[in-house]
């Protein structure tokens, strides 16, 4: 320990130098949400989640190094209300039906949900049209719940070698593609045993075939939040 | 061409009464009734003005979503359509037959979903006007004024719902919308906890199960030419029975009786259903028309649920619920039963043998078994069929190379009914309303009619693309100015 501290909600919280304020912080045992972020990649800062207010300004607490003496505000009903601001965003930007989603109770978004007490979508539907790839033997894809937080891009590309994903269009108009002239994801060499094929923290990259064979109960999110999950993974690496 | 009361001629010249909503049913309908002026009923129909379309949006979602998804169909059983849809796909994923533990684990199931969801008919939607009179006080004919002038009868009707749900909640999860059922068998087996919290119980869901019986059965005993003749039509009756002829409301094969109690199909296995079962549609409703395709619209419809049931097996194999069964069917004196009030007493028999189902069930030691998945040789395409509470539940799905639904055929319980409740709304304003200054309590009676069918008019309005509508534009004289129909 280089001795560093900041203050996050006015607890002090020792960090490295380099190391970002959502590292520190959940070293140190404190939640910070995020959805993009992942202990193996650079930080994307493209969820927002993360976000708190540091020396007075909103910053995203995964790309942001922690600096001596910052005072970050984090668990506040400030910001809680602007985490749950994004989540309301992300449920009305896809078409998230938990009530038939596999991925239910193994979800990290409908974990937030939960987490920051969002109790209705406050913002009109898209709808978007986005049909469901099918064509891969092992894997299906279901465009309707991306989130773009670009986790399959970056583990295809910098850990498969494959770059069989990648976000396209613009604003609002953003979807998340499949690298192929067919843009099918079966004429791709995508493989289930691939990271890209284990690392979608929603119900998009789907292995065919489980579905619901694990019950209610037992189910990620079921017997802890995510902030006690995130957590508990946190001490146990 | 249409049924008597159907269609009135000259409908422009008549006064229109409305009973919308349709209340202590599960979904949202209406019933329209024109009359002349001497107050003569011309033209009676109920209709069903919520619109689903389940069975378009499942097409092209992955099948094993499907048990899931569909039982969104229902917050009051959604099991069946759980159970109709996980049957329909065992086949895609090679299982059959399931294993025996996943089979029972799904009946028990299924007999917690008859007995909470008949226990919630008859004590909370229809024991009010059952207890208290069609034409008592509205403010008193709920399930408040059943609590407060006959507590014990509210309280075990809401002890036998909550012992349901609980069967529900273990075997599947949750109490509403669980996951148990999945493709190929189901996904958890029960623990010996989970047993002996159920079998604490038990018992004493039998004998209130009994006493419910013998309270409907009381009714028509007593007070036989308000149930006997009630709302009172004749037509066919249609369910699953098994293979001996025993009722069986999670298996078996369909079988048809004439209105005079004669098998005139029987045998049918469930896949073959579509080539017996058409539906017609009629531009009036949201709910489809289902017959016999052999016999025609006109005289191949019929009637299904506990009444049908109950007369269309050979026996019922629980010892208590059979003897039920006995006197019913004696009640009858040689010919079967249509009244449509005795459909509460034929509910509350199936509820007693579910109760004896359960507790059945719970001595054996499959349920605990880890043994919950089969498969085998895929195939594209699966039929289920189950006898849902309110009677016979078709699922039919295809499945395409890349997993995702390409077909799906919903004929739920209540369509089937669609006929017989027209019917009986029919028999009553004829009987009840005709010529008479009309009342809250006398259009009381048009509901009770429906009521004892115990419809779920949510279930069961899912065809896309294929109803007759026609869109009429008037102006301020109400004239005519342009009108566009589709689909008819």
């Amino acid at each position: 320990m280089s001795g560093k501290q900041f203050l996050l909600d006015g607890q002090p919280v020792s960090f490295e130098e380099g190391q970002s304020i959502l590292e520190a912080a959940r070293k140190a045992g404190h939640y910070i949400p995020s959805l993009c972020w992942h202990k193996d990649f650079p930080a994307h800062g493209s969820c927002k989640l993360c976000v708190v207010k540091a020396a007075g300004r909103h910053v995203s607490a995964c790309a942001t190094p922690a600096r001596e003496g910052w005072e970050v505000e984090s668990n506040t009903p400030e910001m809680n209300g602007e985490r749950r601001g994004l989540l309301q965003m992300l449920f009305v930007e896809g078409n998230h039906f938990c009530p038939s989603c596999e991925k239910s109770g193994n979800c990290e978004l409908q974990a937030l949900g939960y987490e920051y007490e969002m109790l209705t979508p406050r913002f009109r539907h898209f709808y978007p049209e986005r049909p469901v790839d099918a064509s891969h033997p092992d894997i299906l894809l279901d465009f309707n719940r991306c989130i773009f937080c670009e986790l399959c891009v970056r583990a295809s590309r910098d850990v498969d070698g494959k770059s069989v994903f990648a976000l396209t269009g613009r604003g609002i108009d953003k979807h998340l593609v499949v690298n192929a002239e067919s843009g099918r994801l079966a004429d791709t060499d995508f493989s289930k045993d691939d990271l890209a094929a284990h690392i979608c923290p929603v119900g998009v990259i789907l292995h065919k075939g489980p579905g619901f064979a694990v019950p209610i109960g037992e189910r990620s999110y079921d017997g802890a939040s995510i902030r006690e999950k995130k957590l508990r993974e946190e001490e146990a690496s | 061409m249409s049924f008597e009361l159907e269609t009135a001629a000259h409908r422009d010249t008549l006064r229109r009464v409305a009973i919308d909503p349709v209340s202590r049913v599960e979904g949202h309908g209406k019933v329209t009734l024109l009359l002349d002026e001497a107050g003569h009923v011309k033209e009676a129909r109920l209709h069903i003005v919520e619109f689903r379309g389940f069975e378009k949006f499942i097409q092209g979602r992955p099948y094993w979503e499907v048990p899931v998804m569909v039982q969104r169909l229902c917050g009051i059983c959604p099991v069946s359509h759980h159970l109709a849809a996980a049957k329909a796909l065992d086949p895609v994923v090679g299982a059959i037959p399931i294993t025996a533990t996943a089979e029972k684990i799904r009946r028990l199931m299924h007999y917690g979903q008859i007995l909470q969801s008949h226990a919630l008919h008859f004590f909370h939607l229809s024991s009010p006007d059952l207890l208290f009179g069609f034409e008592s006080p509205v403010q008193q004919r709920n399930i408040v004024g059943v609590a407060a002038a006959y507590p014990e009868v509210a309280r075990q009707g809401v002890l036998l719902r909550k012992f349901g749900q609980e069967v529900i909640r273990i075997t599947a999860g949750k109490r509403v919308h669980g996951t148990g059922a999945v493709p190929g068998g189901v996904n958890k087996s029960l623990t010996p906890e989970d047993r002996a919290l159920l079998l604490a119980d038990a018992d004493q869901m039998i004998a209130w199960s009994r006493d419910a019986v013998h309270l409907a059965r009381r009714l028509h005993e007593t007070n036989s030419a308000l149930y006997d003749e009630f709302g009172l039509f004749r037509s066919q009756l249609f369910s699953l029975v098994r293979g001996d002829g025993a009722m069986d409301l999670y298996d078996g094969h369909l079988r048809l009786r004439d209105a005079r109690g004669q098998i005139v199909k029987d045998n049918i296995p469930c896949a073959d259903y579509g080539r017996h079962i058409l539906e017609e549609v009629k531009s009036w409703s949201y709910m489809k028309f289902p017959f016999m395709e052999d016999q025609g619209p006109f005289k191949g419809w019929y009637k299904v649920g506990p009444l049908a049931r109950v007369q269309n097996c050979d026996f019922i194999p629980t010892p208590l619920a059979e003897v039920e069964r006995q006197d019913f069917i004696a009640h009858g004196e040689g010919e079967p039963v249509h009244a449509p009030l005795a459909y509460h007493w034929a509910r509350m028999i199936e509820m007693l043998h579910a109760a004896e189902v359960i507790r059945d069930l719970l001595d054996d030691p499959d349920l605990l078994s880890a043994n919950r998945m089969a498969e085998g040789q895929k195939r594209r395409e699966g039929v289920g069929i189950i006898e849902a509470p309110r009677g016979t539940l078709i699922h039919h799905y295809q499945v395409g190379d890349d997993n995702l639904v390409s077909y799906c055929n919903l004929i739920v319980s209540t369509t089937h009914n669609n006929q017989a409740m027209n019917e009986a709304v029919r028999q009553v304003a004829r009987r009840y309303l005709d010529g008479r200054q009309l009342t809250e309590g006398l259009l009381n009676h048009i509901e009770v009619a429906i009521r004892a069918f115990d419809p779920c008019l949510s279930c069961a309005t899912h065809a896309l693309g294929k109803m007759p509508l026609a869109v009429e534009l008037l102006d301020a004289d109400g004239s005519l100015v342009d009108r566009a129909v589709s689909g008819a």
